[in-house]
């Protein structure tokens, strides 16, 4: 794969892995109250997803929806400033971290009710397919959705009626508290799609060239007109259901186990060569650090000094979008009434004016 | 006498439910394992297994109508619901379902049914979080409603929902669940749709539910400064309402102020001021006022939301303006 390509998704990873910690930071100091379901552990599945996807398709999440709003390009100001409740947030202050929408960049909203992003999704790609375009929608949504009824009754109209939606199961195993063996019947959710004779794969969340690679070639398949596809990203959220939940009803070992197999450890991993450690290098003398780190240069991977400037750069966007959000005002009742009444145009509703 | 959490109330009465009553079970989501969204069934599923106290899958539709075949079989579900925005998704279960089979059935099933879950505004939770519905449910002929303001009475009224035959719902508040309030177990309940006057006076009354009710109380203490003695009636059921108490305070009074956190439109307090002014327009020195939320859904930001649902002040300035009119 191409490196540019490589670099960019890791770069968004580092971003995202940053963004959420500065988020549960400023949590944790009162800036920002409310429920905040954070993504650490995940990144790889809406990165790898997303880079996959081109600028004309729709996006539909759920309330664990940052980062995904994030890699659609969402500027992270505007995420923060909304995750703090503030007007320059992307919807006003009025949504709030779960409820993040960009018309301009068709991320059609995170929703918080479990299962909403199914009908949604299938209403966008209906209407994509009414005007015979080529866009493609993604709906996202957690192994803990797939037992409410709008998981069969909409893949059963998307399959029905062939409509250009990839399904993109984040299964991290947990519905809050409730592993997904005491959820579900079956817990190989990509089984499920077969009911509706949807073409479903299970991919490696936690890696995200794999991840990257199926999206790619099942948006093909959609976009070629062959109807929904069906992607189950087996992953795993290292932090509390939300800010408001400890997380303990997971053994430490289990969480251990995913933190050992970190996606973005496995991107770093992939986007550059193996480096020796400072053990490895004392082994083999310097004179070899010098080829090794030659040849990096030349060949154009990165290198760790690369991957630490990459840091750095998302460090220092994860702190503008803080501070941005810190000053920005908070919206006044004007604001709320002008969000409540900005598309009725021209109406007579016979209020009587206050 | 002991002081308890509103969550350690309702823990309580389900306890004290579950161990008098083989039948009694419960279902929700993280119920068991993880003791339950708010901690009310927070160890029951290590004392009672779990066939009495089981997890469930986010289906709220078909968990609560698990609730009402079971109940139509002779168990008595407590269906937990998470929060009751939730309980949207469960309505066709709830309104065709369990209020009507006992109708539609000639009276043959009993629906011995308990829907427990928490409404209202609670801190930025957002639009779809911060709701409230009981407009919603208590316009359901067959479906009953209690709303506990303090721990006493969420005891109380859990139990004796749970021992009715008709499908009862037990809404719960998010910002009441640790609250904290005198507990006696053995104290002797009031009927379960009875209102209370929870503060005496006589020149205006006052009528709140839920967490409302504190919040008025609040407002009396500072009216009460003034030289302004409001009563406040704890309403404590939406359904049934109970009429002669809120009318017998209004005959003292001639003056009421209805305080709701639902939104104001076609709202609860919409249905108290159209039957009281029936029952008592004549006995009334003004018109009946109403401090509701806004027509609007909850706002995230802080500081709108709770500019958004009736506040101490709001409620102190309109019963201000209340006693002043002639
Ligand atoms: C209809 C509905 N029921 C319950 C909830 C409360 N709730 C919020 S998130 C969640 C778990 C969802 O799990 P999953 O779909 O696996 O997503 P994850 O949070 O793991 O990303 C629950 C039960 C809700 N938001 N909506
Ligand atoms: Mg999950």
């Amino acid at each position: 794969m191409d490196r540019s390509v490589m670099a960019a998704m890791l770069r968004d990873m580092l971003l995202a892995r940053a963004f959420e910690e500065q988020a549960a930071q400023e949590y944790a100091q009162g800036n920002v109250a409310g429920f905040l379901h954070l993504y650490p552990g995940e990144e790889a599945v809406a990165v790898g997803v997303l880079h996959a996807a081109e600028p004309g398709d729709y996006v539909v999440s759920t309330y664990r929806e940052h980062v995904h709003a994030i890699v659609r390009g969402v500027p992270p100001r505007q995420v923060m400033a909304e995750i703090f409740g503030k007007k320059d947030g992307i919807s006003g202050g009025m949504g709030g971290s779960m409820h993040l929408f960009d018309r301009e960049r068709r991320f059609l909203g995170g929703y918080a009710i479990v299962g909403e992003t199914f009908p949604i999704a299938v209403g966008a790609a209906y209407a994509v397919a009414y005007r015979k375009l080529p866009e493609a929608v993604i709906c996202f949504f957690g192994d803990g959705a797939v037992n409410q009824g709008t998981f069969h009754e909409s893949l059963n109209m998307a399959a029905l009626w062939k409509l250009p939606v990839l399904f993109v199961c984040e299964n991290n195993h947990y519905q809050i508290g409730t592993e997904i063996h005491r959820h579900s019947a079956m817990v190989e959710v990509h089984k499920r799609a077969c009911a509706y004779g949807i073409p479903a794969e299970k991919v490696d969340g936690m890696d995200v060239l794999t991840v990257h690679g199926a999206a790619r070639r099942a948006l093909e398949r959609v976009r070629a007109g062959d109807g929904p596809q069906f992607l189950e990203c087996e992953t795993y959220r290292y932090r509390g259901h939300s800010m408001a939940d400890p997380g303990s009803y997971r053994p430490a070992v289990e969480v251990n186990a995913f933190v050992a197999n970190d996606p973005i450890a496995a991107a770093i991993h992939h986007a550059e060569p193996h480096y020796p450690s400072a053990e490895e290098l004392q082994c083999v003398g310097p004179d070899c650090v010098h080829r090794f780190t030659e040849h990096c240069c030349a060949e154009g991977h990165l290198d760790p000094a690369a991957v630490e400037q990459l840091r750095q750069e998302v460090g220092a966007i994860v702190q503008d979008a803080a501070a941005f959000a810190r000053q920005s005002p908070a919206p006044e009742m004007v604001d709320v009434q002008a969000a409540f009444l900005r598309n009725r145009r021209f109406e007579t509703l016979m209020e009587d004016p206050q | 006498m002991t002081e308890l959490l509103y969550w350690q109330a309702l823990n309580r009465a389900m306890d004290a439910e579950m161990a008098a009553d083989e039948t009694v079970f419960t279902l929700g989501e993280d119920v068991g394992l993880y003791g339950g969204t708010y901690r009310v069934t927070e160890g029951l599923m290590a004392k009672y297994g779990e066939w009495r106290v089981r997890d469930t899958p986010i289906s709220e539709n078909s968990f609560t109508g698990l609730g009402i075949g079971a109940a139509l079989t002779g168990l008595r579900p407590v269906v937990e619901i998470m929060t009751v925005n939730f309980a949207l998704l469960a309505m066709d279960a709830l309104v065709n379902m369990a209020a009507k089979i006992p109708f539609m059935s000639g009276g043959q099933f009993p629906m011995p049914l308990v829907i427990r879950m928490p409404g209202g505004v609670a801190r930025q939770l957002g639009a779809q979080h911060s709701q409230r519905l009981e407009h919603m449910l208590m316009n359901v002929p067959g479906l009953r409603m209690v709303v506990p303001a303090t721990p006493q009475d969420a005891y109380w009224q859990l139990r004796q929902a749970i021992r009715s035959d008709d499908p009862i719902i037990v809404l719960e508040h998010e910002l009441l669940y640790f609250s904290k309030g005198p507990m006696d177990e053995s104290a002797v309940a009031p009927a379960m749709h009875q209102a209370m006057v929870r503060r005496r006076g006589s020149a205006l009354t006052c009528i709140a539910y839920s967490r409302m009710a504190s919040l008025a109380l609040e407002a009396a203490d500072t009216l009460a400064q003034e030289g302004i003695a409001m009563e406040v009636i704890d309403l404590r059921s939406l359904s049934p309402i109970d009429w002669q108490t809120c009318q017998q305070s209004v005959e003292k009074t001639h003056r009421l102020l209805i305080v709701e956190e639902d939104c104001r439109f076609a709202g609860a307090g919409a249905e108290m001021a159209a039957t009281l002014q029936e029952r008592c327009f004549y006995l009334l020195d003004a018109p009946i006022q109403r401090v509701a939320g806004m027509d609007i859904p909850t706002p995230f930001n802080g500081a709108m939301e709770a500019a958004s649902i009736p506040r101490s002040a709001d409620i102190i300035a309109a019963a201000r303006a209340l006693t002043a009119a002639a």
